[in-house]
């Protein structure tokens, strides 16, 4: 069997219950694939080689004891921000790089109930802050269908690793476009529920107001199994919502006729690679033929979704990051000569250069004569664009428009320039500010590289979304797309 | 906004980061610029709305009954502190 990475994950999982192949022939295929491919990746921080092999073992008892749970033996890997109990949790970052994390966060308790073989922790910009995996205390993540260009981020190791079938499936989090971008830049489905969905317990945080476990995979399908274990309420974080959670899968096939499709008429002005743009129009007729409806609609404050984001997520990530003391765990300096030494040092060798000029623009907004400027400031246009939101949601069911302005860029191109960077999230990041769900999934090639078509859906829509972009690939062949030397 | 190289330091200070002086003035340059950029939300009227501070308008703080749920675990905890001496973590002397 030496074609298992090129099914998908619910293929695996039927061929799993038929006993057609093992979870522990599974999980040495899979490993046998990043022990090939990850040199030259670098997607994984850690590869947890031997705790997946005795975790696909008691999978394929627990298989032919007919008791399996849901997602038994399927292989996953996990984005190194969420806690792993026993398993080094860096978060991309020297301060943690030392960290080994004393529980499960619930998403990694909950996918290991359903019976999931975690093969490792993936390579992520440093806690979660950036767009191109280039933020990386352990180097930059290259992108499988080109090794010049950025996977996107920030979870870009899972992307990666997704992309060049060395993974069948993997975690992310979102908090201003980090799933759905690097999806979108690898060719591959990114799935950002609604904020409240799916617990924070145990996931490094970084923006609280914004950030969101997701999944990263091949198809849609597969991304509805994995929500549909990762989702519901939990008590350890004070903000999931205690609502239920429905049969997302049951739900895919549901027709389309009489769908709402907005079109966001701010997603297709200046600024969008033109053959992104055609491609995204392509797909937007595809479902016409399908029987949804198109319409068009105007964001008004949309443009401020960018500077609204880089006042409130540095202004939380300011306060997140100060936890990081040095004192009770994490990277420590040499030689500190007194307690205010210790924690300067620690926290300027510890932390990137990216991380650092975060925390500072935070500190400077919520600071003495600045707040209202501009963090109140912020948080008062983050209304506006919410409602812009819930208005749009009036007129139609789901908005839909590319996911990233351009496909993946070159490797060092926007390094100097955080600004040019922060541009690149802004299709993703007014779901967040307006704590929304959304897919990206892949709708075409512009110059070779892949290019994402993104769907976003009114509070708790999952299942409208899974249904909607399930519709997308069925018809289509893109999602197959394999990039060369990875087949 | 253009920031001064002592608005830096005074902001680093602030964020207990030392920051190197080969890197004061690429922070001098960045800062000043996302802040310019961010200046943009000066456009939006805003006069009568509402500050939002998270997404889910219906969403309260929960509260519980105070009561202990975790077992005592400050061994394991401490396994990850770089430095600790009878279940205590230490840091440089800081009462003279």
């Amino acid at each position: 069997m030496s074609d298992l990475h090129r099914l998908t994950l619910a293929e695996l999982n039927e061929g799993l219950r038929a006993r057609r192949f093992s979870s522990v022939e599974l999980a040495r295929h899979f490993l046998a694939r990043i022990e090939r491919f990850n040199p030259a990746l670098n997607a994984f921080i850690t590869v947890t080689r031997e705790q997946a092999l005795a975790a696909a073992q008691k999978a394929d008892e627990l298989i032919a004891s007919g008791e399996a749970p849901p997602l038994a033996g399927l292989p996953l890997v996990h984005k190194d921000i969420f806690c792993t109990d026993g398993v080094l949790t860096t978060c991309g970052s020297r301060m943690l790089s030392n960290f080994v994390a004393p529980y499960d966060a619930t998403v990694v308790e909950r996918l290991k109930q359903a019976g999931v073989v975690m093969l490792g922790k993936t390579n992520m910009d440093e806690f979660a802050m950036g767009s191109s995996n280039e933020n990386s205390w352990y180097g930059p993540v290259r992108n499988p269908w080109d090794p010049k260009k950025v996977p996107g981020g920030s979870s870009g190791g899972s992307a990666a690793a997704v992309a060049a079938r060395i993974a069948p499936a993997g975690t992310g989090t979102d908090t201003g476009g980090s799933i759905r971008q690097p999806a979108a830049l690898t060719g591959i489905t990114g799935f950002k529920p609604t904020y409240g969905r799916v617990s924070r317990y145990g996931m490094i945080a970084f923006a609280s107001s914004l950030d969101q476990a997701g999944v990263l995979t091949r198809t849609v399908r597969d991304a509805a199994m994995l929500l549909a274990q990762m989702a519901g309420f939990d008590p350890r974080d004070s903000t999931s919502v205690d609502t239920p959670v429905p049969d997302f899968v049951g739900g895919l096939e549901q027709p389309l006729v009489g769908l709402k499709v907005g079109l966001l008429k701010e997603f297709f002005e200046k600024g969008l690679d033109v053959e992104s743009g055609k491609l995204i129009r392509e797909a937007l007729r595809l479902y016409e033929k399908l029987g949804a409806k198109l319409i068009e609609v105007s964001l008004p404050n949309l443009p401020l979704s960018v500077p609204t984001y880089y006042v409130v997520a540095p202004a939380e990530c300011s306060s997140n990051l100060s936890r990081f003391d040095a004192t009770r765990f994490g990277y420590r300096c040499e030689n500190p000569v007194d307690l205010m030494d210790l924690y300067k040092r620690s926290r300027g060798e510890g932390f990137g250069d990216e991380v650092k000029r975060r925390i500072m623009t935070g500190t400077y907004v919520l600071s003495a004569g600045y707040y209202d400027a501009y963090y109140l400031k912020a948080q008062k246009v983050r209304r506006l664009i919410t409602d812009d939101f819930a208005r749009a949601f009036k007129e139609v069911d789901v908005l839909m428009g590319p996911t990233s302005p351009t496909p993946a860029f070159d490797i060092g191109a926007k390094v100097d320039d955080p600004v040019t960077m922060y541009l690149n999230d802004i299709y993703t990041i007014g779901a967040n500010l307006a704590g929304l769900p959304g897919v990206s999934m892949p709708c075409g090639q512009s110059g070779g590289l892949p290019v994402g078509l993104q769907v976003i859906g009114p509070h708790f829509s999952e299942g409208k979304l899974f249904n909607v972009a399930h519709a997308y690939q069925r018809e289509t062949e893109w999602h197959k797309q394999t990039p060369r030397g990875y087949e | 906004m253009s920031l001064t190289r002592h608005d830096v330091e005074n902001i680093a200070h602030l964020a207990r980061l030392a920051i190197s002086e080969a890197q004061l003035p690429v922070y001098v340059d960045s800062l000043s610029k996302i802040l310019s950029f961010v200046e943009q939300l000066n456009a939006a009227d805003t006069a009568a709305v509402e500050p939002m501070a998270h997404p889910l308008a219906a969403q309260v703080q929960r509260m519980r009954p105070d009561e202990v749920l975790d077992a005592d675990q400050h061994e394991k905890y401490q396994r990850n502190a770089p430095s600790v001496a009878a279940g205590l973590y230490l840091v440089p002397k800081v009462i003279e």
